[in-house]
């Protein structure tokens, strides 16, 4: 666990190291409340909870979160870093495990920073704390899947740039697979892959836990989504390290 | 002697291209080699290969009796390893990344420290100590590669061009810390000075276009032309057409 702790230290404070964390949680922030606000219409809805925050969140995480993870991999490979990093003692997959923990450990602190949501719809009504809690819970699960998808691609070029926007497509396709658009289109062509298509969506686990409802399988997906594409990012890794 | 670096028949392909062909060599405790060849010969590869770094399309690696590549972590654990161009993380300062390094490899509290500062003392780095990497001068730079190789004291050194960028003061200072820490450690070192062979090395190995032609204490290698010089014996050596050399 120490060579974890001790990447995930390192890499955690890069963030901080320049203003593109603060540019993150800004930029973050201001899109999620805007969007809260305007098109979620937060007051005009009259009712005490956080579904319109809710609603927007997996979709401000797909444009940021490959933001996140777009250098893990990408910048360590420009730098020449990559080979230091690999020939230290540690495995590959502990390489893998504590820059994940690092970029997950970021998105959470951007995501506790939307607490002033939490403390409005308290003082103006009395809502459902823990459906709002189980909300927060699935939040960071669906964050950490993005964030497993970001890494994967950051570990497949040395441009964060391509690394960003693969990770952008890819988590898309995650959010979006259950949207009516393509499982319509799939039912009328392909039923089998429709099905499947559902199945897979992030969003539709996601509105269980908005809804309050805190299921294991919708728990056990998010997390086999995590340690799947860490495992596609230690193979790419173990592959590709030397390109 | 004790055999802390074995190489066997490693090879390397990219493609049809054959980088590092059939190379085997070992290196004893209290011995420096210097690895010598054009650029382009395979030099890099071998030493990224014995790091773990690229994994060989053949043969072995065994560092302190520990295949590279089955028993990877224990085998780095013996190993202080500079890689070509000296990467390091620029946003960080010196203090920052040995920390970082102390603690990958383990070290706590006052011994990660008191490793710190003896590192810092073996290779001048006190005076940029809390500075940012990417404001160091390159000299400054390898220096602080050469630091985080030393970490751990370990029995094992591969440095890839330890004194590329340095001031001749600074290669000096390089070379008699190098001198130092000979007598008990394996010590590989890639270069392209020859003075430096001469100067620190017990043994050079010759390799051009992925082959070992030459492996030699550098004194012998030198005879081997008539001029005496070991420059002269590199050069006929390596331009040599390629069936002679094999």
């Amino acid at each position: 666990m120490g060579p974890v702790l001790a990447v995930m230290r390192r890499e955690f404070a890069g963030y901080f190291a320049t203003p593109v964390a603060w540019v993150f949680i800004v930029i973050f922030l201001v899109l999620q409340g805007t969007l809260t606000f305007s098109l979620g219409g937060f007051f005009e809805r009259d009712q005490a909870d956080l579904i319109p925050f809710f609603q927007f969140l997996p979709w401000v995480l797909v444009l940021l979160v490959p933001a996140i993870t777009m250098r893990l991999w990408a910048e360590e490979r420009r730098l020449g870093t990559i080979e230091l990093l690999l020939t230290l003692p540690l495995s590959q997959g502990q390489a893998v495990g504590g820059k994940f923990l690092a970029a997950w450990a970021f998105t959470l602190v951007a995501i506790l920073l939307t607490f002033p949501f939490v403390i409005t719809v308290n003082v103006l009504g009395s809502p459902d704390n823990g459906a709002i809690a189980a909300g927060y819970l699935g939040s960071l699960l669906v964050a950490g899947a993005f964030l497993a998808m970001g890494a994967a691609c950051s570990a497949l070029t040395k441009s964060q740039v391509i690394a960003f926007v693969i990770g952008v497509a890819l988590c898309f396709v995650f959010a979006a697979s259950a949207f009516p658009v393509v499982t319509d289109f799939l039912s009328h062509n392909l039923p089998l892959l429709a099905t499947i298509a559902r199945k897979l969506s992030l969003i539709d686990r996601f509105q269980n836990f908005v809804r309050g409802v805190i299921r294991l399988p919708d728990v056990v997906y998010l997390a086999s989504q995590i340690v799947f594409w860490l495992t596609v990012n230690t193979l790419l890794l173990e592959h590709k390290k030397a390109d | 002697m004790e055999k802390l670096i074995e190489i066997e028949g490693l090879t390397k392909r990219f493609g049809a291209f054959t980088a590092v062909d059939g190379v085997s060599f070992s290196v004893s405790r209290g011995e420096v080699l210097g690895f010598l060849g054009p650029n382009g010969a395979g030099k890099s590869t071998t030493m990224k290969m014995l790091a773990g770094f690229v994994a060989p399309t053949a043969g072995t690696a065994r560092l302190g009796g520990r295949d590279v590549q089955r028993e990877t972590v224990a085998a780095r654990r013996l190993l202080g390893y500079l890689p070509e161009g000296a990467p390091l993380y620029p946003e960080m300062t010196v203090t920052g990344f040995l920390r970082f390094i102390a603690e990958v490899r383990g070290f706590r509290g006052a011994e990660a420290r008191e490793r710190i500062a003896r590192v810092m003392e073996l290779t001048n780095l006190h005076g940029v100590r809390e500075l940012p990497i990417e404001t160091l001068s390159k000299g400054f730079k390898r220096r602080v590669g050469l630091a985080q190789a030393l970490l751990h004291d370990p029995p094992i050194l591969v440095l890839d061009e330890p004194t590329d960028g340095l001031d001749p003061n600074q290669k000096h200072e390089v070379r008699t810390l190098i001198q130092r820490m000979a007598p008990e450690k394996a010590i590989i070192i890639s270069t392209h000075i020859l003075e430096e062979v001469e100067a620190v090395c017990t043994r050079a190995i010759i390799i051009a276009r992925g082959r070992v032609i030459a492996d030699a204490p550098p004194a012998e290698l030198a005879k081997r032309h008539p001029s005496g010089s070991l420059e002269e014996t590199f050069r006929a050596l390596t331009t040599a057409p390629l069936a002679e050399a094999a």
